[in-house]
């Protein structure tokens, strides 16, 4: 019998990567590939049409996620991957795009991308890995950091008031808002596929461990400590306030489906819109 | 191919020259238009947020310039043709991902209606200071096309011309105006659609596992794909190999340097568009482009009175920069005047192409109006002597 036949060889997965291109440049025990497995099992139990999903990445850990998955796939500019997939999918609308990157990316330097896709309803899912620091570059304080937390450019522990991303998501018009935990593997899927079969801008946080960096910066052990963690500290509260989703140093970690309610998404809105002003001269898109 | 009359607008028009941007990427077939607003090029986005609705395509009003710049490369890839409009802080604000639509190798367009600068500068009042950021604005070595027109109609023409450019070569292709010729009204001749020859990339249309997004063909342009067509590609703004995939090393970064510089300049005699005028015999050359070129007209008039042979060259592509011309030139005359509305930027350019055949008279002026053509006579006459 030939290796590749034997069926544990091989992973479901590897229908979804570029198998070309592993082994992949993460640390061990770190949480992003924990989320692309959710991704790629969320494509598969969606039966989605892969030709017609692409993923648009930023810089950083999370950024490389665009170069492994077997999918059209772009790895941008640091914190410009919103406004890319903006441009792709109001160019391509027929398209699924998914931004997959980092708290870093999508919260630091590309704060104002966020909160303007999701006002206008923009109709991509965005998934962002929050490890809490600034990993790619050597574990810098990030606008997720919990007040307390010990970082190479915060030595003396962090005292910046942290964003809390699902309130963010939320006051800034996002269809759906989910946060989970790297250990939560199977919600996270869940929340993927609820969000691939959804139209209207869709955010997923997923806390993941950085061991390498922020565990080790801050002792708090390796990988298999940091789900404990997060098993210990994580509470379910689906419909949770948003206002209330604060994360303190090591403290509770609420998790939940925060927001999902229905709204026109940008085209929708743009087709409407001028197809009641300017009656049959308008010149519909992309429908 | 022929223009989609759907977005020409065929006709004589009195327009300003912000209007015949819009005008020009309508009929080149743009239909993704990402913009933020900015003086003095805000019209160009006004006229086609206006427009477009009647055509069939996307205006987009973005958060920021690097909104507008990021969302033109994703549209790009989304295959539709892409343009935005800009102004001096604008344009640096694009610098960084202008780096990486060269290195995805995406064509698209943007025109800036440049003013007085540096910082906030002159928001209203005109400048041709942005020359070389445009060429050498964003890190590391590449390399993109620049037109420079002189009117309303060439605001047109050239915005067709440099969509035709960056779909050809797979580049960004800036129209680089300025705030006199954006706000200048003129007779604009849009013609029928079926006179308006387009140029589209490549498209690639073979087997799906034998992609390769960054294989050069043997014009050294790479094919293209759009995402959704099921080729499953990858692009990245890290150093890649023809796959697209990210090499980090010293060979794969000379590969792919050396080619998107290379498919520039070996194609630069193709690309480049310069008008002359009595350069045959002239003592001395007057090198000018845009609204400076038609100051100087005034300026070599009164020369040519006073029995001084002037040639004028005006650069219609900027980038590339017609080296080996300026060269020949600067064997045959007494020397170069080079006015333009900045304190000393493509003289440096006029002065590397003689290398050393002749001297380079410059007229700078810090922006804010245009030269006051006895200035440029001045300089002729002393060039002439």
């Amino acid at each position: 019998m030939k290796k590749e036949d034997l069926l544990e060889d091989r992973s479901p997965i590897e229908d979804f990567l570029r198998m070309d291109r592993i082994p992949h440049i993460w640390c061990p025990g770190c949480g992003i590939g924990i989320v692309v497995t959710s991704f790629a099992e969320a494509l598969r139990k969606s039966e989605i049409d892969l030709d017609k999903v692409a993923v648009v990445s930023g810089i950083g850990c999370t950024g490389r996620v665009a170069g492994y998955v077997k999918l059209d796939s772009f790895h941008t500019t640091h914190g410009r991957a919103i406004p890319f997939a903006t441009g792709l999918k109001l160019a391509n609308p027929e398209l699924k795009v998914v931004v997959f990157s980092g708290d870093g990316d999508i919260f630091g330097i590309g704060g104002n991308h966020f909160i303007h896709a999701a006002r206008r309803n923009m109709d991509i899912i965005v998934i962002c890995v929050n490890n809490f620091n600034y990993a790619m570059t050597g574990g810098q304080v990030a606008a997720t950091t919990p007040i307390m937390a010990n970082a190479s450019t915060a030595p003396y522990g962090n005292f910046e008031y942290p964003f809390s991303l699902p309130y963010l998501a939320d006051a800034s018009g996002a269809t759906y808002v989910a946060r989970w935990t790297a250990l939560h593997l199977r919600r996270v899927t869940k929340s993927i596929q609820e969000a691939l079969a959804k139209r209207g801008f869709s955010f997923i946080e997923v806390i993941t461990p950085c061991v390498t960096l922020y565990a080790r910066r801050n002792r708090l052990g390796d990988g298999l400590n940091l789900l404990k963690y997060y098993y210990e500290k994580s509470e379910i509260q689906h419909g949770a306030d948003t206002r209330t989703l604060d994360i303190s140093y090591q403290g509770k970690l609420i998790v939940g489906k925060f927001v999902d309610i229905e709204k026109p998404p940008f085209l929708d809105c743009m087709n409407e819109h001028l197809a009641k002003v300017l009656g049959e001269k308008y010149q519909a898109y992309g429908v | 191919m022929k223009a989609d009359p759907k977005g020409v607008l065929t006709g004589a028009h009195y327009l300003d020259g912000d209007y015949a941007l819009a005008e020009g990427a309508l009929a080149a077939g743009c239909r993704f238009f990402a913009g933020y607003p900015i003086t003095p090029s805000t019209e160009t986005a006004e006229r086609f947020s206006a427009r477009i609705p009647y055509v069939g395509g996307i205006f987009i009003q973005m958060e920021d310039e690097l909104g507008s710049i990021a969302a033109l490369i994703g549209a790009s890839w989304g295959g539709k043709k892409a343009m935005t409009v800009t102004s001096g802080p604008g344009f640096s604000l694009m610098m960084e991902n202008i780096g990486l639509a060269c290195m995805m190798e995406t064509p698209l367009v943007i025109a800036n209606v440049q003013r007085g600068g540096p910082s906030t500068g002159l928001p209203t009042l005109t400048g041709q200071q942005d020359m070389m950021q445009a060429k050498w604005g964003s890190h590391g070595d590449y390399e993109i096309i620049a037109l420079s027109p002189d009117s309303p109609q060439e605001c047109f023409d050239l915005t067709i011309e440099a969509f035709n450019l960056s779909e050809t070569y797979r580049v960004p292709a800036f129209v680089m105006t300025d705030e006199c010729v954006g706000h200048m009204h003129e007779r604009v001749i849009i013609p029928p659609a079926e006179e308006i020859e387009l140029v589209e990339r490549k498209w690639y249309t073979g087997p799906k596992d034998k992609y390769l997004p960054y294989k050069p063909d043997k014009d050294m342009i790479p094919f293209m794909v759009k995402a959704g067509d099921g080729y499953l590609f990858h692009t990245t703004g890290l150093t890649h190999d023809e796959r697209g995939y990210p090499v980090i090393d010293a060979e794969c970064q000379d590969f792919c340097v050396r080619h998107l510089c290379d498919k520039i300049r070996k194609n630069a005699d193709k690309i480049i568009r310069i008008e002359e005028e009595e350069t045959d015999g002239a003592e001395v050359i007057v090198v000018s482009y845009g609204i400076t070129s038609r100051v100087a007209i005034r300026a070599v008039q009164k020369a040519r009175k006073a029995g001084i042979k002037v040639g004028t060259l005006r650069l219609i592509t900027v980038w590339p920069f017609p080296e080996k011309r300026i060269y020949q030139l600067a064997k045959k005359v007494r020397a170069f005047v080079v006015p333009e509305i900045n304190y000393r930027q493509i003289v440096f350019e006029v002065e590397r192409c003689t290398a050393g055949e002749a001297p380079v008279i410059h007229v700078p002026h810090c922006g804010g109006w245009v030269h006051d053509p006895e200035e440029i006579f001045k300089a002729i006459k002393e060039a002439a002597k």
